[in-house]
């Protein structure tokens, strides 16, 4: 017991060095090294396999880039770890205890894992700063949200991301005026906000331009090792730009793993994705 | 195409001015009761009664209006079975008004008359207690807010939404309207409850209970409209909005919205009961007309065309459309329904933001 505890200080530490503001779930054990677990999980929609017998691990401060084909399975895996999708069998540990298969989307996110849509997903009717507000780490009860009143401190978190996501000048504007590329920034700083230990991002980059692209690659690159991420792309050159090990899945496996340049080596992973 | 003047100058004027002219206009309707009890039947200000009953049944609706708007307008519910719990509050008063008629009913029984012509010989269970004023309030709050927390509790946690989520709450009142019709119900059948004769020991129509019952209303409102604002400025209300607009995202921010979207059904659903509970005095009937599908379908026209999302639109639209009514049902009667279709596709079409929506940007949350 004592030794659990120690360790997850020590996890907690490594959490708070990162800017962190709130300490870190004590109960999370990384020991292992490894954030997220998924071991032979299996999801079957009306007889298609989705996900089939998926085995990978993400580390913990890990950036992965997971690539493949349209239908390889990501966004259901996705869907899988964030509680929107039961398996029908395998498991999903976040750290080395908790299944996250018995919990619902809203605890998840509390547990802190953080989920960017594909298509950015913010509240269009209100400012930047309240999308922020909302998103921010606490109690999510109602009765808090009844009596909730904006502390110093939260004031002081949100300057800091809305310079984070670079909308500081856009701080009143209601987020359906944004530009497309500003939403998607603005959605990871709601991630952010929420102090996830890891990052589930669904096509980041999609449909930004390519000054946009390379802001949105610095941005994960600066949060490389603070936060644990996971991030399903289709644009190879933003993919490089980021991408320290890389997964490829296909027909709802991993075909191939290891660095950029390692996976478009590999014949399979020419076969059936890269193709030509 | 330039707005007239007067609607300029009230979207220049912005928020604070709404507020001024809301709390006004409620002031104003408060001298109304004054005017009716006070002055003598051949002064020229006096208010009939028929005037102070109509204004006075206006005012109840648009508390349902708004509470309406609460789980339309700001979370994205679209309840079409409203009238239900509006109705349940009204019985829920019906009965104590029954009670209260005592041995003056046609058959000179300590039982209601619908009873008594039933052949019934004891009071059934659920009306035991219906003497006391206080459990008669008590039963107009829970028996509509338990029965919106279990519906609620059993729609939000299956994820019922949209379209299904309408079908279902016009199925309730539907289904509640039905059971009402029976006589064995024991709710007085398809006659309901009429012939009230005193409240709290008052003649019912006597003019200081009229005027005190219309004050109780406007007082409601105008709790209604002050809570509900600060409701929808707290978090709580921006939590609904984004419900309404991006459900997923807020459960992926960790907000769990079932508990979000039924405290606000049960709160709009107990605003109803108590319009309701008031409507009835005033009225001197409730049936199980008032559960029918079409009045539910009503309450979303009115706050469609006064403006949803809003908080004073809904009470315009109630305003609007019912005092059209009571004209046009005089004037031309056969003509009402096709005038009720006619404003709400005109309504749809030139005004999607409502009648508030003249009066400046989609974003001011009056």
């Amino acid at each position: 017991m004592n030794a659990n505890t120690a360790e997850a200080r020590q996890a907690s530490q490594r959490g708070t060095a990162g800017g962190l503001s709130r300490p870190l779930e004590d109960t999370l054990d990384t020991r292992h090294g490894a954030i997220l677990y998924l071991d032979d999980v299996t999801v079957s929609f009306d007889g298609f396999r989705a996900l089939n017998k998926l085995t990978l691990d993400i580390g913990v401060g890990e950036l992965r880039c997971v690539i493949g084909p349209n239908g390889a399975g990501k966004t259901t895996m996705m869907d899988v770890i964030t509680g929107k999708t039961r398996p029908d069998s395998g498991s999903v540990f976040f750290g080395q205890t908790i299944d996250l298969t018995r919990h619902a989307e809203p605890e998840i996110a509390q547990l802190g894992i953080g989920r960017k849509f594909q298509k950015p997903t913010v509240f269009e009717a209100m400012s930047v700063q309240e999308n922020l507000e909302l998103a921010l780490a606490g109690d999510k009860s109602v009765r808090a949200s009844l009596m909730a009143r904006l502390t110093g401190a939260a004031r002081t978190r949100i300057d800091e991301l809305l310079v984070t996501i670079r909308l500081a000048d856009l701080r009143q504007r209601p987020a359906g005026l944004l530009s497309h590329g500003q939403k998607q920034w603005l959605e990871i700083g709601m991630l952010l906000a929420q102090e996830p230990r890891l990052l589930l991002l669904d096509e980041p980059v999609a449909g930004m331009t390519d000054a946009e692209t390379e802001k949105t690659a610095e941005l994960l690159c600066s949060l490389r090792g603070r936060h644990s991420m996971m991030v399903v792309e289709h644009d190879m050159d933003f993919v490089g730009q980021i991408a320290q090990k890389v997964t490829v899945l296909a027909e709802g496996r991993v075909l191939a793993e290891g660095s950029l340049a390692q996976v478009q080596a590999d014949e399979r992973v020419i076969e059936v994705y890269l193709g030509r | 195409m330039s707005q007239p003047y007067t609607l300029r100058l009230a979207a220049a004027a912005g928020p604070r001015a709404a507020t001024f002219a809301t709390a006004l206009v409620l002031g104003l309707l408060l001298l109304l009761p004054l005017a009716h009890w006070a002055l003598p039947a051949g002064h020229a200000l006096h208010v009939s009664a028929y005037t102070l009953t109509l204004v006075g049944k206006i005012l109840c609706y648009a508390v349902v209006a708004l509470a309406m708007d609460l789980v339309w307008g700001y979370t994205g519910l679209l309840s079409l079975g409203h009238g239900l719990f509006f109705a349940l509050g009204g019985y829920g008063m019906g009965m104590y008004l029954m009670r209260q008629i005592g041995r003056d009913g046609n058959y000179q029984s300590e039982l209601p008359d619908f009873m008594v012509f039933l052949d019934w010989h004891s009071l059934p269970w659920f009306w035991q207690g219906t003497e006391h004023f206080a459990w008669a309030m008590l039963l107009v709050v829970l028996v509509p807010g338990l029965l919106a927390l279990v519906f609620g509790w059993l729609a939000f946690r299956s994820r019922i939404k949209g379209v299904y989520f309408s079908i279902m709450t016009q199925a309730l009142t539907f289904a509640a309207m039905l059971l009402f019709f029976r006589n064995e119900t024991g709710f007085g059948g398809n006659n309901g409850f009429t012939d009230f004769k005193r409240i709290l020991g008052y003649g019912i129509a006597e003019p200081a209970t009229r005027a005190l019952l219309f004050t109780a209303t406007v007082l409601l409102l105008g709790a209604a409209l002050w809570g509900g604002q600060r409701l929808v400025r707290s978090k709580f209300g921006r939590i609904l909005t984004a419900i309404r607009d991006a459900e997923s995202r807020l459960m992926f921010c960790g907000y769990n919205p079932l508990y979000y979207k039924l405290t606000i059904w049960v709160v709009s659903a107990v605003l109803c009961a108590l319009a309701g509970a008031l409507y009835v005095p005033q009225v001197g009937i409730i049936n199980p007309g008032e559960m029918s599908p079409a009045n539910s379908i009503e309450i979303a026209i009115w706050v469609a065309l006064g403006g949803r999302g809003t908080l004073i639109g809904p009470v315009l639209g109630a305003g609007l459309v019912n005092g059209a009514k009571s004209w046009f049902t005089v004037a031309f009667p056969e003509y009402w329904l096709f005038f009720l279709g006619f404003l709400f596709i005109a309504a749809t079409l030139a005004l999607p933001n409502g009648v508030l929506g003249l009066f400046g940007k989609k974003g001011d949350r009056a």
